[in-house]
């Protein structure tokens, strides 16, 4: 069990919460018992400017990816991609939350979901992060089934971090806990736009 | 399995001294070293430890505070970034000749690249110049490892030892092993010995002296002897390496073979550099590559410079940070192999700015708008970001905003028609850096204003309290020290108080204050609001003010480009600014930006 690799790059700006999402990320990965290594960006350009972090599941001696190395990247912002696309390897997978379709020259696949505007319309402007986490964990457990392994962690995984670090925040775990399953039921329910070799 | 932590590096480094029986430990905040105390603070209060954790005015008063607790017997630490080492490199020096008793480590984080800091420079070059041990990391769960074997090299040979991470180990996550607290009293017992603690010149010789012959011993102590990590590998090539760079070599010359193929060392203690092992490199190999950030600490001390291979002679650059992927590039030369020359494009970012709503935009307008032909000198903090508005003309240092206004000031002040000086620092550095400056300012009569943005917390770093927060680091309460006190009490007459919300009474204040300075000498305004972020959460007592755009607005981007908050947009050529509902904090302050008056309140409907 323990030669599972993966590593995934979390882009997005300052305020979006990409270190929230790589913590959760990391921590599901500290209750499946397997080794973790992440890498994130604090200080300047944390105030609105470019965020990313790298997430690195499995035996690792460095927090950082190499260009072309990362299985796939969760952006938050669709502008990223042009900036830390090249971070996944020919024939990886992005998630992106963006309101309309990205163009790429990058050997990926897109998946597309408009977190924004469900984070909007369901009245929880903070929590698109979340909601672009559920929608990737629908599509790329999906994704690495069909390529033959596992993806490290589901949603439920999720879930129960969630309810172990926001226990004492029951009004943030609820929202919190909406926003993932808004997110995992637009990817299950095929709603959510979907590019490249999984297009719905 | 055990269960393990995720930590992220700076706690992990909490987490070490605490299981090694810190007693003592003080900070200023500074990226990438902010998190080491308040995890630290953190444990304290979980586990009911009897140490002392506070955030200290500046780095030296820092610094000497956690040094007299290990002259004392105590275990202690201090923690600051690396330009905040430059802040104590006084202290930093003499410690190092007189030596300590309790087991002193001095945690100064670097930041190749650099991320958030002024300077790339090496703390490392300056454990060396003040003579002490210093180590170096690879990562969170080294860093832990590390502060046991600085209190215990501290301990043994009675000197402070620097423990130096880099951004990359401070700000990595890591599923570590977290061990036992001890909870036992450690006691203070101070025995006097002027001619060490209190030496005079004459003792000082004996004390360099001494140092010496400690740091030649500490360079034949076996725990930090450098590792070899491929001990069966045959080669006339070897890279040495050390800190995060350790971590990179490692998995590129695994993922590439090269791990079969070339003897690799990792240096755990860069300065002083073990004896044995230059002399056992010069023995084995013909080639040697050092790989290290930033600059070349462990080169420099390679004698026989005709097989060393490094930052002087080009082969690894001497500027920047060394992601994995340059250092892939930079072995496989070395090893003569074929490897993948892989980089990021360059794409550009966004940039940084100040958070919508935040009281430091709003003052930055006014300031621009009362003086607009001013010279403004900032300082180091959030508002340092008032560069994109074009309200900071200069950045150098902690507090430099104060004495630089008045080195314009003497510039210009026999020319006709000298140029205002506003000044902006933050409330947090005012206290760590400002006062000295703002006493001289008034001895010298020097005509400028200064501006005091107060947001009541140091928040670029993380929103660390203030002396005028009346909290420390574990929460306990404290007394304050009130801002508008100390400026009078420097000797300034006029100071006066106001809310950056109120764009206009700002800006006639500043216009005052101007004319005031201009006949009178130094002239102050706190401007104070909290910031955004720290607010966040707590009870809300202020009143919003949502934001309509009406038809009046033709789309000149005048909002944009001088006041620049990040929710107002303007896209394509749709010909309006838009309000970005996710982003706008309802601060209402750009209604009173837009010439054409076409940003209004929205009432209620
Ligand atoms: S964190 Fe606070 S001080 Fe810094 S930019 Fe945001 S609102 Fe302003
Ligand atoms: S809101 Fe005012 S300043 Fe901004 S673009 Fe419209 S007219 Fe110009």
């Amino acid at each position: 069990m323990n030669t599972l690799k993966q590593q995934i790059i979390i882009s997005g700006v300052g305020g979006q919460g990409v270190l929230f999402v790589t913590r959760v990320m990391a921590e599901a990965a500290i209750a499946k018992g397997l080794p973790v290594f992440t890498s994130e960006t604090h200080g300047m350009a944390q105030r609105g400017g470019t965020v990313v972090s790298h997430l690195k599941i499995g035996t690792f001696a460095s927090p950082m990816i190499r260009p072309y190395q990362a299985d796939g990247m969760i952006s938050l912002k669709a502008e990223n991609i042009a900036i830390h696309g090249s971070y996944v390897k020919p024939g990886g997978w992005v998630v992106v939350n963006s309101e309309h379709d990205v163009e790429t020259d990058l050997d990926v696949t897109i998946c597309r979901i408009d977190a924004d505007g469900l984070a909007q319309s369901s009245g929880q402007a903070r929590s698109a992060n979340l909601i672009v986490l559920g929608f990737a964990l629908a599509r790329i457990s999906r994704q690495a089934a069909d390529a033959g392994h596992r993806f490290f962690c589901d949603v439920e995984d999720i879930r129960s971090v969630l309810e172990a670090q926001l226990s004492r925040k029951k009004p943030m775990l609820d929202a919190s806990v909406r926003a993932i399953e808004t997110g995992y039921n637009q990817g299950i329910n095929k709603e959510g736009v979907c590019d490249g070799l999984y297009t719905v | 399995m055990k269960t393990r932590k995720l930590m992220l590096g700076n706690e992990a480094i909490a987490q070490g001294l605490a299981e090694n029986g810190c007693r003592v430990a003080t900070s200023y905040p500074g990226t990438p070293a902010s998190e080491i105390l308040p995890a630290l603070a953190d444990l304290k209060n979980e586990t009911g430890v009897p140490a002392h954790v506070q955030w200290a005015v500046n780095e030296k008063v820092a610094f000497e505070i956690a040094y007299a607790a290990s002259i004392t017997g105590l275990r202690s630490a201090v923690s600051m970034k690396q330009v905040g080492l430059n802040v104590a490199s006084d202290p930093l020096m003499s410690a190092a000749y007189m030596g300590t008793r309790g087991g002193f480590v001095i945690i100064s984080a670097d930041d190749p690249g650099p991320h958030s800091s002024q300077t790339e420079q090496d703390s490392r070059l300056m454990a060396m110049m003040a003579k002490i041990p210093v180590l170096d990391p690879d990562s969170p769960a080294q860093a832990k490892d590390m502060t046991a074997l600085a209190y215990d090299i501290s301990e043994t040979f009675q000197i402070p030892v620097m423990l130096r991470p880099t951004t990359r180990v401070c700000h990595s996550r890591q599923d570590i092993q977290a061990g036992p607290v001890p909870l036992a009293d450690a006691k203070a017992d101070f025995k006097k010995d002027p001619t060490r603690w209190a030496a005079t010149p004459k003792f000082r010789y004996q004390l360099h002296k001494q140092l010496e012959t400690k740091l030649n011993d500490i360079a034949e102590f076996e725990k930090t002897a450098p590792v070899r990590l491929n001990p069966e590998v045959v080669s006339s090539k070897a890279v040495v390496t050390s800190g995060v760079c350790a971590a990179y070599v490692r998995e590129v010359m695994q993922d590439s073979g090269l791990m079969e193929k070339i003897s690799l060392y990792q240096v755990l203690q860069p300065y002083p550099l073990h004896l044995r092992f230059m002399e056992e490199l010069v023995q084995h190999h013909e080639d040697v590559l050092v790989i290290e950030e930033t600059d070349p600490v462990i080169e420099m001390q390679l004698a026989d410079r005709h097989r060393v291979k490094g930052k002087l002679n080009g082969v690894v650059p001497g500027v920047g940070e060394l992601l994995p992927e340059r250092i892939l590039e930079i072995i496989g030369g070395f090893a003569g192999v074929e490897v993948p020359s892989v980089r990021l494009p360059d794409v550009p970012g966004r940039r940084p700015t100040l958070c919508a709503g935040c009281p430091h935009r709003a003052s930055f307008f006014a300031i621009k708008r009362a003086v607009p032909k001013g010279i403004y000198t900032g300082d180091i903090g959030c508002y340092t970001l008032g560069l994109n508005l074009g309200a900071v003309d200069t950045v150098l240092c902690m507090g430099a905003a104060i004495s630089q206004a008045a080195g314009f000031y003497h510039a210009y002040k026999d020319q006709p028609d000298p140029p205002d000086v506003v000044a902006t620092i933050g409330d947090s550095t005012f206290f760590h850096a400002g006062i000295p400056a703002l006493v001289d300012a008034v001895v010298q009569n020097v005509r400028f204003v200064l501006v005091i943005l107060d947001n009541s917390t140091t928040a670029m770093t993380g929103n660390q309290p203030t002396p005028a927060s009346g909290i420390g680091a574990c929460g306990e309460s404290l007394t304050t020290v009130d801002i508008d006190a100390v400026v009078r009490g420097c000797g300034v007459r006029f100071c006066r108080e106001a809310d950056p919300y109120q764009l206009d009474a700002l800006t006639g204040l500043l216009k005052e204050a101007v004319s005031y300075a201009r006949e009178n000498g130094p002239a102050v305004i706190i401007s104070k609001h909290p910031c955004l972020i720290h607010r966040r959460g707590a009870a809300r007592d202020v009143v919003s003010v949502p934001v309509a755009v009406t038809d009046a607005c033709d789309g000149c981007g005048y909002c944009i480009r001088h006041f620049e908050c990040p929710a107002l947009v303007l896209k394509g050529d749709s010909g309006r600014v838009t309000i970005d509902p996710m982003a706008c904090s309802q601060c209402g302050v750009c209604i009173h930006v837009c010439p054409k008056h076409a940003l209004i309140e929205q009432k209620n409907n």
